[in-house]
C-alpha cells in the first residue's frame, strides 16, 4: 500500500502545483486587459444622466462594489478570500446577480452534457478502433477515412450538420435551449422528457467526434500489440483467438487511457462551443454571454471552473489508471 | 531524398490528402486572379441572397430580343407563379365558398383559374380562417393577376415634360435574350451572406487567412516544441528537469482556456489575424515538446551520437546532423497536426467572439460566427454557413489524411 499512496501523493501535488499556475493565470490575465470594465457599466447604469458628478460618484461606488480600486495584490487576497467562502463576485453584464449564482445551474447542466458524451464516444470509439485492426478488410478501408474526417470536423460543424438535419429539416427535435422555453424546471414527465428530447442533438454531436479521433488511436495501439511477439507466441501455442483478443484490447486500452487523461482537456473546449450552437445552458454559453457582456468576473469565474473540472477528470482518470496498470501493480508488490 | 519523396507519392492516403490540400491551395491562389473585388466588400442590399446567376434586368430590357418558340415555355410560366401548393390552397377556399368538391379540377389550371376568378372576394369571411390565412390569399390573388394572358407587357418612358407615359418598345411573351448580349451579369455562385456580400469571395479569403493562421501557428508551435523538447532531451539535468515542470502543468491545463483569456486580455482592437496565430502558437507547443523529447531521449545514446561525441563535435553539429534528420519524419507529421489543429483553435475562438478583428479580413471561423449570429441555419440559408464547415472539414481531413498516410510510411508496423 505504502506505494500507492507514493503514486497518488505525487500525482496530488502535481494537480495541485497546476492548479495553482492556472489560478494565477487566471486572475492576472483578463485583469490586463485595456480599458476599464467598470466604466463600461457604470456608462450604462448612467444612461440619460447629466450632471457629471452623479456619474462621477456612481462610477465611484461600482469601484468599491467590485474592489478595483484597490492594488492588485489586495484585490488577489480578497479574490482568494472571497472564493473560499464560494463567492466570486457579482456579474457585470447581469448585475446585481452574484457569478456564482449565474454559474450554478449551467455548472450541472455541462456536467450532465459532457460527462456522459465523452465516456460513451471513448468507449465507442475504442471498440470500433479495435474491430478495424482486428477485422481489417473492407470495414477498415470504411472506418479509417470517416473516423479521420469526423475527428478533423469541428465540433460545432457537426453540431450545425445535426441541428440542421434532424432540427430543421426533419423536424424531429428541438434546435435549442436545454428545455422548453414555455417550461419551468420542476420534476414532472413533461420536463424531463423535455429536457431528455433537448438532450439528443447536442449529445451525440460530441459523441461522434470523439468516437472519430478514439477509433484511430486505438486503431493503431490495436495493430501494434497485434503484432508483437507474445500474440504470436500465443497464435503458435494454440490459444484461441477470442482469448488473445481479450489480452490485446487490454494492452491497447492502457495508452488510450492516458490519452483520454490528456485529451480530456481539448474535448471540453471543443463541447463547449457545440453547447453555443444549440444554446445550451451550459458553460459554454455562459462563457459567450460573459465575452459579448465583457464581463470579466464572470468569464474568469467560468475559466476557472472548466480548468477545475478538467484537473478533476484527468486527476480520477490517473486514479483509475493506478489501480489497472499492471506496471503499477507490480511497483507495489517490492 | 529523392527515394523518399518517391515513397511518400506511393501512399494512396497521403497522395489523396495532398490532392485535396492543393487544390484548396490553388483556389486560393487563382480565384483572386480573375474575381477583384475586396472581400468584405457589400454588393447586395438586404441579407442572404440565394446563389445563382444574377442578370441586370434594366439591360435585359435595352439588349436585342430573339423570337424563340418554345412549346413548354407557358407551362413553366404558369408553374413558376402556381405550384402544386397554391393548387391545393386554392382548391382549399374554393370548397369552402361553396363549390362541389367533384366539380374542382387541380390538374386543370384553364378551369381552376375560371373558377377562382368568379368566385374569389377577397373581403369574404370564410369561418374559422385566420388572419394570416385570409392575408395569404388576398397575396396569391395579386399574385395570380394575368396568369393566363398571352399579349405581352408595354414598357413606357415618363416624358419629363407632359409627364404621361409613352410606348417605347414592347415585350412579347416569346422574347428571349442572350445572356452574353446582357452587360451586366453577376454570378453569385454561393450567394450572398447577412451583410450583403458575395460569399464566394469571401470563402476564398477567409480559406487564405485561416490557412495563413494555421501556418504560422503551426511554424511558431513546432519551432517551440522542437527546440525545448530537443534541449530537456538531449542536454538532461536541470534544463530537462524545468522545461518538464512547465510541460506538464501546460498538458493539464486546458489549452482552450488558455486562449480565451490571452485573446480577451489583448482586447478586441489589438486581435489581428496574425496576432490570433502567433497566441495560437503560443500555447500550442506542448504536445511537440514532449514528443521530441522523447524521441530525443531514446536516440542520445545510440553509437554514431555517442562517436561524435568522441569526436568532439560541438553539440550544435551533433544536433543538426546526428538528431535531427533522424526525427525530421515526426515533427513533419507534428508540424501537419499543429496546422490542422490550429485551424480549428481558431474557428472555435471566433464563434466564442474572441477570433480577429472583424473589419479587416474574413477567416472561415468569423465567417461561421457571422452565420450563427444571423441565424442562417435556422433561415435554411445553407450558403452562408455549410461551405464553410465544408471547407474546414477539407482542410483538416487533407491534413490528416496526409500524417496518416506518412505515419504509414515510417510506422511499417501500420502499413495495410
Amino acid at each position: 500500500m505504502k506505494g500507492y499512496a507514493r503514486y497518488f501523493g505525487k500525482k496530488l501535488v502535481w494537480v495541485l502545483i497546476t492548479f495553482i499556475f492556472a489560478f494565477l493565470l487566471n486572475f492576472t490575465l483578463p485583469r490586463l486587459m485595456p480599458g476599464d470594465p467598470v466604466a463600461v457599466i457604470t456608462q450604462r447604469a448612467t444612461q440619460g444622466m447629466q450632471s457629471a458628478s452623479a456619474v462621477q460618484e456612481v462610477y465611484k461606488q461600482y469601484q468599491e462594489l467590485f474592489g478595483t480600486n484597490k492594488p492588485l495584490l489586495t484585490q488577489f487576497f480578497l479574490y482568494i478570500k472571497n472564493l473560499t467562502r464560494g463567492d466570486f463576485g457579482v456579474s457585470f453584464s447581469q448585475y446585481p446577480r452574484p457569478v456564482a449564482q449565474v454559474l450554478k445551474s449551467s455548472v450541472g447542466w455541462t456536467l450532465m452534457l459532457q460527462l456522459p458524451a465523452i465516456l460513451i464516444g471513448w468507449l465507442i470509439g475504442n471498440l470500433l478502433g479495435a474491430l478495424a485492426a482486428y477485422l481489417k478488410g473492407w470495414y477498415d478501408r470504411a472506418l479509417m477515412p470517416l473516423s479521420i474526417f469526423a475527428s478533423g470536423l469541428p465540433a460545432f460543424g457537426m453540431a450545425v450538420v445535426l441541428l440542421v438535419i434532424f432540427g430543421v429539416k426533419l423536424n424531429l427535435f428541438p434546435t435549442s435551449g436545454g428545455y422548453g422555453f414555455d417550461m419551468i424546471p420542476n420534476f414532472s414527465w413533461a420536463f424531463i422528457w423535455s429536457v431528455i428530447i433537448h438532450y439528443m442533438l447536442p449529445f451525440w454531436s460530441i459523441v461522434l467526434i470523439i468516437i472519430g479521433g478514439q477509433a484511430i488511436g486505438m486503431r493503431s495501439m490495436s495493430i501494434y500489440e497485434l503484432n508483437s511477439d507474445y500474440v504470436k507466441y500465443s497464435r503458435f501455442m494454440g490459444i484461441k483467438d477470442a482469448k488473445i483478443i481479450r489480452y490485446v484490447f487490454r494492452n491497447a486500452m492502457l495508452p488510450q487511457i492516458t490519452g483520454l487523461a490528456l485529451a480530456i482537456g481539448t474535448m471540453i473546449g471543443g463541447a463547449l462551443v457545440a453547447e453555443i450552437i444549440f444554446s445550451y445552458p451550459g458553460l459554454g454559453t455562459t462563457l459567450l454571454n460573459g465575452i459579448m457582456g465583457q464581463d470579466y468576473p464572470l468569464i474568469s469565474a467560468t475559466t476557472l471552473i472548466i480548468t477545475v473540472m478538467v484537473l478533476a477528470a484527468t486527476f480520477a482518470i490517473e486514479l483509475l489508471y493506478g489501480f489497472i496498470d499492471p506496471r503499477i501493480k507490480a511497483a507495489q508488490s517490492d | 531524398m529523392k527515394h523518399t519523396l518517391q515513397q511518400v507519392f506511393h501512399s494512396p492516403k497521403f497522395v489523396v490528402g495532398f490532392c485535396i490540400f492543393s487544390f484548396i491551395m490553388l483556389t486560393v491562389v487563382i480565384y483572386p486572379l480573375f474575381v477583384k473585388d475586396e472581400p468584405l466588400s457589400i454588393i447586395s442590399q438586404g441579407t442572404f441572397f440565394p446563389p445563382g446567376i444574377y442578370t441586370n434586368v434594366y439591360d435585359t430590357i435595352g439588349s436585342q430580343p430573339y423570337t424563340l418558340f418554345l412549346e413548354d415555355a407557358e407551362a413553366k410560366r404558369i408553374a413558376n407563379k402556381l405550384g402544386d401548393q397554391e393548387r391545393l390552397d386554392m382548391k382549399e377556399w374554393l370548397v369552402a365558398a361553396g363549390i362541389p368538391e367533384n366539380e374542382i379540377d387541380t390538374s386543370n389550371t384553364e378551369i381552376l383559374m375560371g373558377q377562382w376568378v368568379n368566385t374569389y372576394d377577397p373581403k369574404l369571411q370564410v369561418p374559422g380562417m385566420t388572419q394570416a390565412k385570409l392575408r395569404y390569399y388576398q397575396r396569391l390573388d395579386a399574385s395570380l393577376e394575368g396568369i393566363l394572358a398571352t399579349e405581352g407587357v408595354t414598357i413606357a418612358v415618363k416624358n419629363p415634360e407632359t409627364t404621361t407615359l409613352e410606348e417605347t418598345d414592347s415585350v412579347a411573351q416569346t422574347d428571349y435574350v442572350n445572356i452574353s448580349d446582357v452587360p451586366n451579369v453577376r454570378l453569385l455562385l454561393l450567394g450572398t451572406d447577412n451583410f450583403g456580400r458575395d460569399v464566394m469571395t469571401e470563402l476564398v479569403s477567409a480559406t487564405g487567412t485561416s490557412l495563413l493562421i494555421g501556418l504560422v501557428a503551426g511554424l511558431i508551435a513546432t519551432t517551440i516544441g522542437l527546440v525545448l523538447g530537443l534541449a530537456a532531451g538531449y542536454l538532461g539535468g536541470v534544463v530537462d528537469d524545468v522545461v518538464m515542470f512547465f510541460t506538464n502543468i501546460f498538458t493539464v491545463i486546458p489549452t482552450f482556456v488558455l486562449l480565451i483569456l490571452i485573446s480577451y486580455s489583448i482586447g478586441q482592437e489589438n486581435r489581428g489575424a496574425v496576432t490570433i496565430a502567433v497566441v495560437i502558437g503560443f500555447t500550442a507547443w506542448v504536445w511537440t515538446a514532449r514528443a521530441v523529447r522523447a524521441q530525443v531521449i531514446s536516440l542520445r545514446n545510440r553509437d554514431h551520437v555517442n562517436l561524435s561525441k568522441l569526436s568532439g563535435h560541438p553539440v550544435a553539429l551533433i544536433i543538426f546532423t546526428d538528431i535531427l534528420p533522424y526525427i525530421a519524419s515526426y515533427v513533419i507529421m507534428a508540424f501537419i497536426l499543429q496546422v490542422s489543429s490550429a485551424i480549428l483553435a481558431e474557428a472555435s475562438l471566433s464563434i466564442l467572439g474572441l477570433g480577429p478583428k472583424t473589419s479587416e479580413v474574413p477567416t472561415l471561423g468569423l465567417m461561421m460566427n457571422w452565420a450563427m449570429i444571423y441565424q442562417a441555419h435556422i433561415l435554411g440559408k445553407w450558403w452562408a454557413y455549410f461551405p464553410v464547415i465544408i471547407i474546414i472539414a477539407l482542410v483538416s481531413f487533407s491534413l490528416n489524411l496526409m500524417n496518416t498516410g506518412l505515419d504509414q510510411i515510417y510506422n511499417p508496423a501500420l502499413r495495410e
